[in-house]
């Protein structure tokens, strides 16, 4: 429990370092967790190299982390061990906590007051006598630094403010409550680890860094997979050019079974970053393979072309890790939250501490010629850099006959002339173009209503079924 | 733990023996002929391919229009008479699924495999259904993946049971419970006719007065609840799943999600309401006319198929075609609103 006495300066390095030697003394554990995860389905607690959603005040920040006793994450002002999050449940709450070896992150009672908010019922308080200036509070800042130094707790300074402060209990219950989470967020913040699947990577991505995930939001994404029938024991055909959001939520839906076959026109694989974000076993991982495109149309390959393709492939992979060493693992927030502590980290550099495991072996010509015989159960595309009506004209041929595909857009006409063009050819039926919409609901005593803010767009879907050819 | 997985697997066993009222088909003929095609591949070595005919026995879903299909079982001597003639059965067989088939008048069918989308598109409905908007995202949020095992409430038509199955697939199971027994049966019929009966158990219980049965006390890793009170359930949903399990709520009212709601507060956090919906598009190829202007220089050189327009200004071509979508005029405006949750985890 006890944080790392190291200097700051040093740490974001070292734990870099640490997190790149750690994997083999945790290999038991992996066997472990792999039993439990086998026998229900996913692990409920935390290991040593496991991957984390922090959220961070509830939405405000949101990090991708790798555990490992040397991964620290800057909260605040305060640079806090992830340590004490490794074999605890996913779904445990952590506040900032200090002892005299510094700031550490500590699992949160469960606060009773939480639900206070169910009973801000009969309101009778108004804010017609709320004078809006800057003497309400009378705790100044150095007071509450007095008090840091003096060992008090987060929640104590909270409660202390609003002790002193002049105008709270002249407020509504539903100002208070805000007043009391905003000065909860700034000296109390709050960590709750989650487990990223493909419901919370999608999310977080959605909210902090859209683009990077062609904007495809989590109904639209948990459409791809149903219409595209993601089973259990499928080969699956994906062009993800999506940050690998795509092929990790596939291979999530196949359990370790099948294949997911990530594709890619030219040399360079496409990005496939945020599959590692997954917690995938390494018997999940061993069922994405990547393949060029034009492996899979050739009819047959002379061994030179083979070796000449894996060369490239080397050299590809190795752009690939690059990438991803800089791709972002905090999302940046956006700028609304005016939460000034945290509005340092905004230009701070991603904490780096992923042990990344291998994404996406090539497919080899034994399985490629399997998928050429047997065809692929589906056909999922996200690829809103190519051109959709040439692409699935390729692709679709490569399908079993009465599969089915799903293909996402954020724009219709593309969709509509790839749908047109497939109704003249008769290679599919089915064919229908969607448009997920998706609407959050603040539910509360007497104040249910829409949320205020709401995402206005989740991209279109052209789903279909191929025929066998006449 | 294994010998409590023993009694589990026992008092399982008592709780669901189905009930022998005529209604249920025998369907051990089912169970003799394992080759035949159903929904879900749960045995790698049957994998669904392009080689894949279709034999006798074999569940196909007959297309003739997107919004026209109907689920048959082949068989040998059957025949299938619609606007277009007879189809026989007998000429299916061996034909790969995706095929399009002809009638005796020349009118013809398509052929498909089933899967869990078109399921719900052809089944009986017993009951009100969820359909694929809800329950994608139901699947999705629920964080339901292969091994899972969920418990899910009323059965109803088993439109949803039919994706839960397919993503707990293959080792997960779903535990359904339904209050009603001759809906209860169907579901189980169906169930076995799509193939999915090794992953799905349906039970007769009444879920609000009862709760789920206790057996399944912290196992489950998810709960979905489609019953007209659900409030009454959600304390026997928390008992029942794993730490951090989610659970949801699908309720055609704002009442219901508000009284559910203020229950869930009590052990759960991360309570959250949407509602989700679909807008579908029409694509056509139009004609449009190309109106240009004249005499500013702009078509000077075009060719002559042009003609003069009654305001002298303007030049009409020849129609360019175009390929357009809009929005399809009608569409379900509301079908429910999902209240999602996940169990508080306590230290
Ligand atoms: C709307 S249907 C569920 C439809 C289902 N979600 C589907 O997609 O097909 C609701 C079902 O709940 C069942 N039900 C109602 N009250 C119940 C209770 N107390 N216990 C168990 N089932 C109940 C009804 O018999 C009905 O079949």
């Amino acid at each position: 429990m006890t944080p790392l006495a190291l200097k700051y300066s040093t740490l974001r390095v070292e734990g870099r370092a640490a997190a790149w030697e750690y994997p083999n003394l945790c290999c038991r554990r992996e066997r472990e967790r792999e039993r439990e995860a086998k026998m229900c389905g996913r692990s409920r607690v935390t290991w040593e190299g496991c991957s984390v959603l922090l959220d961070i005040n509830d939405g405000d920040r949101l990090v991708f982390a790798r555990l490992s006793p040397a991964a620290k994450l800057k909260i605040g002002n305060k640079n806090c061990s992830l340590q004490p999050l490794i074999g605890r449940a996913f779904g445990t709450l952590f506040q900032v906590e200090t002892a005299p070896e510094g700031p550490f992150l500590s699992p949160a009672q469960v606060n009773p007051e939480e639900l206070r908010d169910a009973e801000v019922n009969a309101e009778s308080r108004d804010n017609r006598a709320l004078l809006d200036n800057n003497t309400a509070q009378s705790l100044t800042g150095e007071d509450i630094e007095t008090m840091r130094r003096q060992g008090a707790r987060g929640n104590e300074i909270v409660e202390a403010l609003i002790a002193n402060s002049a105008t709270f209990e002249k407020k509504t219950s539903f100002s208070q409550e805000k007043y009391r989470l905003k000065k909860q967020k700034k000296y109390a913040p709050k960590v709750l680890m989650r487990r990223p699947a493909a419901r919370s990577i999608c999310e977080a991505y959605f909210k902090k860094y859209p683009s990077k995930i062609g904007f495809l939001r989590v109904d639209t994404l948990s459409l791809l997979l149903s219409m595209a029938n993601v089973s259990s024991n499928f080969d699956v055909l994906v062009v993800d050019m999506v940050g690998g959001l795509l092929t990790g939520a596939v291979a999530e839906r196949l359990g370790g079974t099948g294949f997911v076959c990530n594709s890619y026109f030219g040399q360079a694989p496409y990005s496939m970053d945020i599959v590692r974000i997954f917690n995938l076993s390494d018997e999940i991982f061993k069922r994405i393979l990547r393949s060029p495109i034009s492996d899979l149309l050739t009819q047959n390959e002379s061994p030179e072309q083979i070796l000449k393709h894996d060369a490239c492939n080397v050299e590809s992979q190795s752009n690939d890790q690059i990438s991803a060493s800089a791709s972002m693992e905090e999302l940046s927030h956006s700028s609304e939250n005016g939460i000034s502590d945290l509005g340092a980290d905004i230009t701070e550099p991603a904490i780096e501490v992923r042990k990344a495991p291998k994404a996406g072996e090539r497919a080899q010509k034994e399985i490629i010629n399997s998928w050429k015989e047997n065809g692929f159960s589906s056909l999922i595309i996200a690829a809103p850099e190519l051109d959709t009506w040439t692409l699935v004209r390729d692709l679709l041929p490569l399908l079993a006959n009465s599969a089915p595909f799903a293909i996402y857009h954020q724009y219709l006409q593309p969709l509509a002339t790839c749908m047109h063009n497939l109704q003249l050819g008769k290679m599919a039926i089915g064919l229908q173009i969607t448009e997920p919409w998706l609407r959050e609901y603040q539910v509360l005593p007497s104040r249910t209503h829409p949320c205020m803010q709401m995402s206005a767009f989740g991209g279109y879907i052209l789903s279909g079924t191929k025929i066998c050819s006449t | 733990m294994v010998a409590r997985q023993g009694k589990i697997k026992q008092t399982l066993w008592v709780l669901f023996v189905p009930s022998l009222s005529p209604l249920r088909k025998p369907f051990l003929l089912w169970h003799k002929d394992l080759k035949t095609h159903k929904m879900l591949a749960i045995d790698p070595a049957k994998k669904l391919s392009f080689n894949r005919s279709i034999s006798n026995g074999d569940l196909v879903i007959v297309y003739e229009r997107h919004d026209n299909m109907k689920a048959i079982t082949v068989s040998e001597a059957s025949v299938l008479q619609n606007r277009f003639g007879v189809f026989k059965h007998s000429d299916w067989i061996g034909k790969p699924f995706g095929s399009k088939v002809f009638s005796n008048k020349g009118g013809f069918v398509y052929l498909l495999a089933p899967t869990a989308e078109l399921w719900t598109l052809v089944l009986s409905h017993r009951t009100q259904i969820l359909y694929i908007a809800d329950i994608s995202f139901v699947v999705m949020y629920l964080e339901i993946v292969p091994g899972c095992l969920v418990l899910e409430s009323g059965t109803g038509s088993g439109s949803l049971t039919t994706s839960l199955a397919r993503a707990v697939a293959p080792t997960g199971h779903v535990y359904t419970f339904d209050f009603h027994e001759q809906r209860a049966g169907s579901a189980r019929d169906d169930f076995e006719r799509t193939g999915l009966s090794s992953l799905v158990t349906v039970g007769v219980r009444d879920i609000q007065g009862e709760g789920f049965p206790d057996e399944f006390t912290g196992m489950a890793d998810a709960v979905f609840l489609d019953l007209p009170q659900p409030w009454l359930t959600i304390p026997s949903a928390a008992k029942m799943l794993k730490q951090d399990g989610t659970l949801c709520s699908f309720s055609p009212c704002i009442e219901q999600v508000q009284r559910s709601s203020e229950v869930l507060r009590t052990s759960f956090t991360d309570i959250r309401t949407f509602e989700v919906l679909l807008r579908t598009y029409e694509v056509r190829e139009e004609k449009l006319q190309n109106i240009q202007g004249n005499g500013d220089g702009f078509n000077g050189s075009l060719p002559c198929k042009r003609k003069q327009c009654s305001d002298g200004g303007n030049v009409i071509t020849s129609p360019i075609s175009s390929v357009v979508a809009r929005p399809c005029g009608e569409a379900r405006g509301h079908t429910g609103y999902l209240t999602f949750a996940r169990l508080k985890c306590l230290l």
